[in-house]
């Protein structure tokens, strides 16, 4: 294990079979347990430095819960996250918020997720203050003229409220406040989801030169797998908690080995009538996606490396599959 | 005689700050068993458009200023409200994008499919029941049986569209509206939901009117296709007219911008600008503060007219732009483009 530890440490952040289980209590009268949901499942991945980690799955494969988990939202139930080599799974509660300011997240809807009555101004300068809390004045107005250029605002809106933006500048707002405590990693949960598609472009774009510019590291939550093949690096695909399969961008989309990232695949709608009308289609046997229980324990997920870098989960897969071509 | 015949509707709302005029002149025409995509970007009039044709536009603030909409040769606009509400839901009805929002949490499914066949159906609440369980069993809900005394929250949001739209069919409609029924949901469950739309309109001849920003979904479910920018009906035709021959700059760049077209180390094309504040007359074509191509002549003249190219194909044609050029060689500098907010 100590040479494992060692290499551990190389990498920037570190997942090293975590998992997280909700327990969903007791019967009131026969107190017998109701189970556990296994949300997250012995997750093990690395991440570099500058690195793109694109997470995919259908809602309720547990993407969420991992991304609050990496946060540290949520302890995780058994296993350790390093970051730059430190245990952040063992730190105290009060070590983890003062090291949290390490980690932003940027959620789906900038609707919800940026206060209504604080202008941009003061969102930014508040997220400013928890790295800088001595800065004042016209020091702190130029770090948030500077942060509302970087991504692509216009400064003389600061004294703005986000309802006062459209959608896209709102998020524009959101990906400003995650950027302002100089985070070491950005989690980005379903960023542009509730975009309209010129503005999601607008979004990516911004992502990926943010990221190449200041060498961010950033885990791309998402379900759509033609968006998260354009900004990430590497892409995870998970299923009831596990991941499935996981390899470099161009390897997960051109060619998937797993039936479920296939399957994955091959739902996507392609803009084109005729490849429409062609397209093969893996349906999967219809099944609540959700997270495993106890009482269905499969196999811990094994994953085998079936070209360098790509790994393929050994599982079994208990769904069902016919292939249809159907327009 | 078509289905539905749409004729130069016009619907506005009169606000404070001024008259938004959210959809002008939309003409549309649906034949029986077909498929009709409305495209656009959010505020581009696509939902306001449906919302005229079913007359569930609050007015006051909205008001349909002009135009027929022509079901079966009756004009919706002119019935009473009793008469309305004798076909909303039954000759027409509609699936609403966010399924959480339009199920009434308080009440079990089976009371709201109840309601729903009841209104239009004199039947007893047994026999309504029955054809509840039978709508959901349809719609690929498993255990149907049980599954219809749960409340919405029981419901995944995938279960919950399809019991949306089990609601929506439950009385055999000739047309479905569907604005923008599968965009909260995964690429998964995106495809059951489609799926289960295209077979009842096999199986039943269903009219299907689909809303979406989607152009991959339009590609695999609509025969004709209508564009909209501001408003206005900026391109229409069959799929693959609109699709393999594109004429206006709007549509183009809206095909332009999908990502899974594009290749992962470039910088996405993205349209640049922002839609027309609507509360303001468009002057010329609404698309040309924004237009990628270059321009030949300068915006003056009133807005160009939706002219029909050949066979069905019609686009708003303004002449104020060179659109010979494919786009990727008119723009290679879209990554400033970018930072205009």
């Amino acid at each position: 294990m100590s040479s494992a530890q060692t290499d551990l440490r190389e990498d920037f952040l570190v997942l090293d079979n975590v998992t997280q289980h909700f327990d969903l209590g007791r019967h009131l009268f026969s107190r017998k347990s109701k189970g556990v949901v296994k949300a997250v499942d012995g997750i093990s991945l690395t991440i570099k430095q500058g690195e793109i980690l694109g997470i995919v799955g259908e809602s309720g494969c547990g993407k969420t819960t991992l991304s609050r988990t990496i946060m540290q939202l949520l302890r995780p139930t058994s296993g350790q996250i390093f970051l730059e080599g430190k245990e952040l799974s063992a730190l105290s509660d009060a070590d983890i918020r003062a090291e949290r300011i390490n980690f932003q997240m940027i959620f789906q809807d900038p609707y919800a997720s940026l206060n209504p009555r604080l202008t941009v101004f003061t969102t930014l300068s508040e997220a400013i203050g928890r790295r800088h809390p001595d800065l004042r004045g016209e020091d702190l107005r130029a770090r948030v003229i500077e942060l509302m250029r970087t991504v692509g605002l216009n400064p003389a809106q600061m004294n703005r409220y986000p309802h006062e933006f459209s959608g896209g500048q709102r998020q524009r707002v959101a990906i400003a406040r995650a950027l302002a405590p100089e985070p070491k990693l950005v989690i980005a949960d379903e960023p542009v989801s509730a975009l309209d598609v010129s503005i999601q472009s607008q979004i990516l774009n911004l992502l990926k030169r943010l990221s190449s510019e200041m060498g961010l590291t950033m885990i791309f939550v998402s379900h759509d797998l033609s968006v998260v093949r354009y900004i990430a690096d590497r892409i995870a695909v998970m299923y009831r908690g596990q991941i499935i399969e996981m390899g470099t961008a161009e390897a997960i989309v051109d060619d998937p080995r797993h039936i479920y990232t296939q399957a994955l695949m091959s739902a996507i709608p392609q803009p084109d009538p005729k490849l429409e009308r062609e397209r093969e289609r893996i349906l999967l046997e219809d099944e609540p996606p959700g997270a495993r229980k106890a009482e269905d324990d499969l196999e811990v997920a094994e994953l085998e490396e079936v070209v360098p870098g790509h790994f393929v989960s050994t599982r079994s897969f208990d769904r069902r599959v016919k292939v249809a071509a159907d327009a | 005689m078509p289905l539905l015949d749409v004729r130069n509707l016009s619907t506005s709302f009169h606000l404070r700050s001024g008259i938004v005029r959210a959809a002008q002149n939309i003409s549309l025409t649906l034949e029986k068993g077909e498929t009709l995509g409305i495209v656009g970007e959010s505020g581009s009039g696509k939902s306001v458009t449906c919302y005229s044709i079913l007359q569930l536009i609050p007015q006051p603030p909205g008001r349909i200023e002009s135009g027929e909409v022509l079901f079966e040769g009756r004009d919706l606009l002119k019935l009473s409200e009793s008469e309305m509400r004798s076909i909303r839901g039954k000759r027409i009805s509609m699936i609403f994008q966010d399924p959480m929002t339009s199920l009434n949490p308080y009440l079990r499914i089976s009371t709201q499919l109840i309601e729903a066949i009841r209104v239009h159906d004199n039947m007893d609440e047994d026999a309504a029941l029955k054809k509840a369980i039978t709508a959901l069993e349809e719609v690929g809900i498993p255990d149907a049986a049980s599954r219809v005394r749960s409340y919405p929250h029981e419901f995944s949001g995938g279960m919950r569209q399809r019991v949306m739209i089990a609601m929506a069919l439950v009385n055999d409609p000739d047309l479905l509206i569907a604005d923008e029924p599968t965009t909260a949901l995964d690429v998964t469950v995106q495809a059951q939901v489609l799926d289960i739309i295209k077979e009842r309109q096999r199986r039943l001849g269903t009219a299907v009117i689909l809303v979406t920003h989607d152009l991959g979904v339009v590609a695999g479910t609509c025969d004709k296709v209508q564009v909209m920018y501001a408003g206005q009906v900026v391109e229409s035709g069959t799929t693959d007219q609109v699709f393999y021959n594109p004429q206006h700059a709007y549509t183009r760049s809206l095909q332009k911008a999908i990502p899974s077209l594009q290749a992962k180390n470039e910088a996405l094309y993205t349209i640049a600008g922002t839609p027309p504040d609507l509360s303001k007359p468009v002057l010329g074509c609404a698309f040309y503060p924004r237009c990628p191509f270059p321009k030949v002549k300068d915006q003056d003249g009133p807005a160009p007219e939706l002219t029909e190219l050949s066979g069905g194909h019609c686009v708003r044609d303004c002449g104020y732009c060179d659109r010979t050029k494919p786009i990727e060689t008119v723009l290679a500098q879209d990554v400033v483009a970018e930072e205009t907010p």
